[in-house]
């Protein structure tokens, strides 16, 4: 059993419902510790020592945000900023987070084909989360496909309840280490139906 | 004066003993009072000298009641309720006089018995149910605001039954009597009309105009107990003019307190009569108690129990179908017709009446009282019975179980001096109404001309805090400039709600420690926020850049905090702060890193500043142990 650390970053939970419910039922998980990132830290003034522990008594490292301008919300990046400290995940000897696995769950505005070579943003999604893929690379973190609901703002609710559905499954699939890693990486992003057939897979 | 004494002795006595024991088997206090009433009677003939004086006290008791229902009404609540009030509440008056009065002729009595009875039948006993139903949490409930409308109807139609009933007198000398003697009988038509009009005219009017200023100034001068006797002047006042015109008391005392329930008073008010009320209303049901005949329930016990048993009938078959046509669930409806189906306590003031202007015997209205009392008894056994249908209407059709909304909860304010006022304005401005407690009458005053919800009273007096909802509240915010007094305050409302979060102002340190013990859940220091406000203006005018006078302030903010929280374990109950070694060797403890600071030795206070916002510096290698140990050598973190 691995234990899984949700960092939930959302500035503006009052209008979220996709994400915040998300967010509730992730928490119920014994499995897992949520941090509403918003909710610790309003000011900004993020507790590094403590930020820092909570890593290394994980393994698995979620990170939960609404994609704002193709990059996480404000916070979430002061945590990449602050956090991911020089001599602790990077730099000579910097090595306290190699081995540990890390997947971002995303929810966009734009659709699925809105993030194509052909669609409005020119490139597929994976392609935004460059960065946060490389962060986590230089500290030793394998980064896993991010799991994405997009048009989150659009979808009817039956999508969006099947999307909040799978996340639960999701997170303890990852701690009970349920999935084939190489069929894991032939995915270029998670979607609930992946997650289904991925799991059916195994119990076959 | 030994009579008298023992009259008093005995009455409140009895009623103590009565009433405790009647509240533990969940009967209601009404109950005990008769029950009080009839071992003081019937039981014990202990009703001698002094009861004509007594009895004559006791009816200032309804007066009261009628004034702090007054007191209740909210014209907005009112509107809100409009419906359910006139509809329901309506519907279900008319249809039960008109039931009960129907029965009555089917039994041969006379006509003006039957409407007597009809109207009893139709009341309900407010004071029972509104504490049932608040002791269950479902006031706010569909089926109790429902409830609470109807209570509210009857509460209003006993004004007109109490002033049409004499009408029906048979004969017409006992009517002028049950009026008294008033100065009317001797004008002619057209000027009795206009004094009874001007007589309402004075209540309106002074009530509003003229209690108000005394009460400010008796307030700004802080004589409570010449405030608390300015309130019973006002209510006896407004019952004299009253009867000297020949109007009800009661209706006059229910106008004066429709008119005084706007003002800055109404909580202060409340708290001071409320006293008077229970005793004064206990000492009516004690009255009625002994004047019971038991033999006359011997003879008719058979009666008395089929008539209970027909008038519970009634109103339930009266009130289900009523409350299911006004849309209410069928769990909602089954609470108000098994909660309202008891007769009520104005049931007493109407049987009086009845006997006042000859339309009853005293032997009827022993039974009547009888009835009316079983009704009562038998209450809580009816609540049981609803507890049953609501459980097998659940799980026969597997409903939901949100559908009962509890109680929501309330925000109160202590204090509006310079701190709560803007706790208070922040609070308004993001739409909560908070309940705002002061003992200034003239901050009061000044803040309800901006439409703030304030009440003039002292938060330290837990009769004001119960009725400003502390029992109920989810928050309370004491914002008082008086150290002592906001402990006692804090412990006050800890005691009352266990449940509620207090925040409250501390004026230092170790004040901050004693409102921790005594029961506050967060503690702001009055001044801590805006001097480190100052600092950073300080700061920044010095030249340094506005995010890192930010980061200075947080980080000051951070270290102060964890210091407060590590030095409460220190705290211990026996020893006094200033003789605590541990608390004065930790409290020089706290600050050293600040104070290094100030001294000049700014190295660690900066890296804690400006930690993780270093770059990597490629020349040197940092290691993680480094890191930690000087982690431990600042105390960071912890």
């Amino acid at each position: 059993m691995k234990r899984v650390l949700v960092l939930f970053a959302h500035p503006a939970q009052r209008t979220s419902s996709i994400n915040l419910s998300m967010a509730l039922r992730a928490r119920q998980l014994e499995s897992v510790t949520l941090v509403d990132l918003y909710a610790e830290y309003p000011r900004f003034d993020i507790d590094i020592e403590r930020e820092q522990h909570r890593l290394l008594s994980h393994d698995i490292i979620v990170l939960q945000f609404p994609l704002f301008w193709y990059s996480t919300p404000a916070l979430l990046k002061q945590w990449q900023d602050l956090v991911l400290e020089y001599g602790f995940a990077y730099g000579p000897k910097g090595n306290r987070l190699a081995g540990k696995t890390m997947i971002a769950s995303v929810t966009t505005g734009g659709s699925a084909v809105d993030y194509s070579q052909h669609g409005g943003n020119k490139h597929p999604f994976p392609a935004f989360l460059l960065p946060l893929r490389q962060t986590a690379e230089l500290c030793g973190i394998r980064f896993l496909p991010p799991f994405v609901l997009h048009a989150a703002n659009h979808i009817d609710t039956t999508e969006a309840r099947m999307h909040i559905d799978a996340y639960p499954v999701l997170l303890e699939s990852l701690s009970a280490d349920a999935f084939d890693s190489s069929s894991l990486d032939m995915l270029s992003e998670i979607t609930t139906k992946d997650i289904a057939k991925m799991l059916a897979r195994v119990g076959a | 004066m030994t009579g008298f004494a023992f009259s008093v002795f005995s009455y409140l006595a009895c009623s103590v003993l009565a009433v405790f024991v009647s509240r533990r088997l969940g009967l209601g206090s009404v109950v005990g009072y008769i029950a009080a009433g009839v071992i003081m009677g019937p039981l014990l003939h202990m009703t001698g000298t002094g009861s004509g004086y007594l009895e004559s006290l006791s009816e200032l008791g309804i007066v009261m009641m009628l004034f702090l229902i007054g007191l209740e009404i909210d014209p907005r609540m009112v509107w809100r309720l409009r419906g359910m009030l006139l509809g329901l509440g309506g519907s279900q008056v008319t249809l039960t006089i008109a039931a009960v009065t129907l029965a009555g002729f089917a039994l041969d009595f006379p006509w003006q018995q039957s409407v007597l009875f009809g109207c009893i039948g139709a009341l309900s006993s407010t004071a029972i149910v509104l504490q049932t139903l608040e002791e269950r949490g479902v006031l706010e409930s569909d089926g109790g605001r429902a409830g609470f409308a109807i209570l509210l109807f009857q509460d209003l139609a006993v004004i007109p039954m109490l002033a049409c009933l004499p009408l029906m007198a048979t004969n017409s000398h006992t009517s002028a009597g049950a009026h008294g003697s008033n100065l009317l009988s001797s004008m002619p038509g057209w000027l009795a009309t206009m004094t009874t009009f001007g007589a309402v005219g004075v209540v309106v009017v002074g009530g509003h105009y003229l209690s108000r200023p005394v009460m400010r100034a008796i307030a700004r001068d802080g004589l409570r107990d010449i405030f608390t006797a300015f309130a019973l002047l006002v209510v006896v006042a407004i019952a004299l003019l009253m009867s000297a015109v020949g109007l009800s008391p009661a209706l006059g005392a229910f106008l004066g307190g429709v008119v005084l329930a706007n003002s800055e008073f109404k909580h202060e008010l409340q708290s001071d009569i409320e006293p008077f009320k229970g005793l004064l209303l206990g000492l009516f049901f004690v009255t009625i108690g002994a004047k019971i005949d038991l033999s006359v329930l011997t003879h008719n016990w058979a009666f008395v129990l089929a008539a209970t048993a027909a008038l519970v009938l009634i109103k339930v078959a009266i009130l289900f179908p009523l409350a299911s046509l006004f849309r209410l669930r069928s769990s909602a409806s089954w609470l108000v017709a098994l909660g309202l189906a008891q007769a009520g306590e104005f049931g007493f003031v109407l049987l009086s009446l009845g006997q006042q202007i000859d339309i009853l015997d005293a032997a009827d209205a022993s039974i009547g009282v009888l009835v009316i009392t079983l009704g009562m008894v038998f209450t809580p056994g009816l609540f049981m019975i609803l507890d049953r249908i609501v459980a097998s209407l659940e799980t026969s059709r597997n409903v939901s179980t949100e559908v009962d909304k509890p109680d929501s909860g309330t925000v109160i304010v202590a204090g509006l001096g310079r701190f709560g006022q803007i706790v208070n304005r922040m609070l308004l401005a993001s739409g909560y109404k908070p309940v705002v407690l002061d003992y200034r009458a003239d901050v009061v005053d000044d803040l309800r001309k901006f439409g703030v919800r304030s009440y003039f009273g002292d938060a330290g007096r837990s009769d004001l805090l119960a009725s400003a909802g502390i029992a109920k509240a989810e928050l309370l915010v004491v914002a008082i400039d008086d150290p002592g007094r906001t402990v006692e305050i804090v412990q006050q409302a800890r005691a009352a709600n266990p449940r509620v979060v207090i925040i409250a102002r501390a004026y230092d340190r170790i004040h901050h420690y004693r409102l921790l013990s005594a029961g506050a859940n967060h503690i702001v220091r009055e001044l801590f926020g805006s001097s480190v406000e100052a600092a950073g203006l300080a700061l920044r005018t010095l030249g340094m850049h506005p995010y890192e006078v930010e980061k200075r302030k947080n980080t000051f903010v951070q270290q102060d905090l964890a210091g407060l929280s590590r030095m409460a374990s220190l705290i211990d109950d026996e020893r006094r702060v200033p003789d605590n070694d541990r608390f004065i060797a930790g409290f020089n403890d706290i600050g050293r890193v600040i104070q290094e600071a100030m001294l000049g030795r700014r190295a660690q206070y900066d890296e804690i500043v400006s930690r993780g916002w270093n770059p990597p510096r490629l020349d040197e290698s940092h290691t993680p142990d480094q890191t930690r140990q000087e982690n431990e050598k600042t105390g960071a973190g912890e």
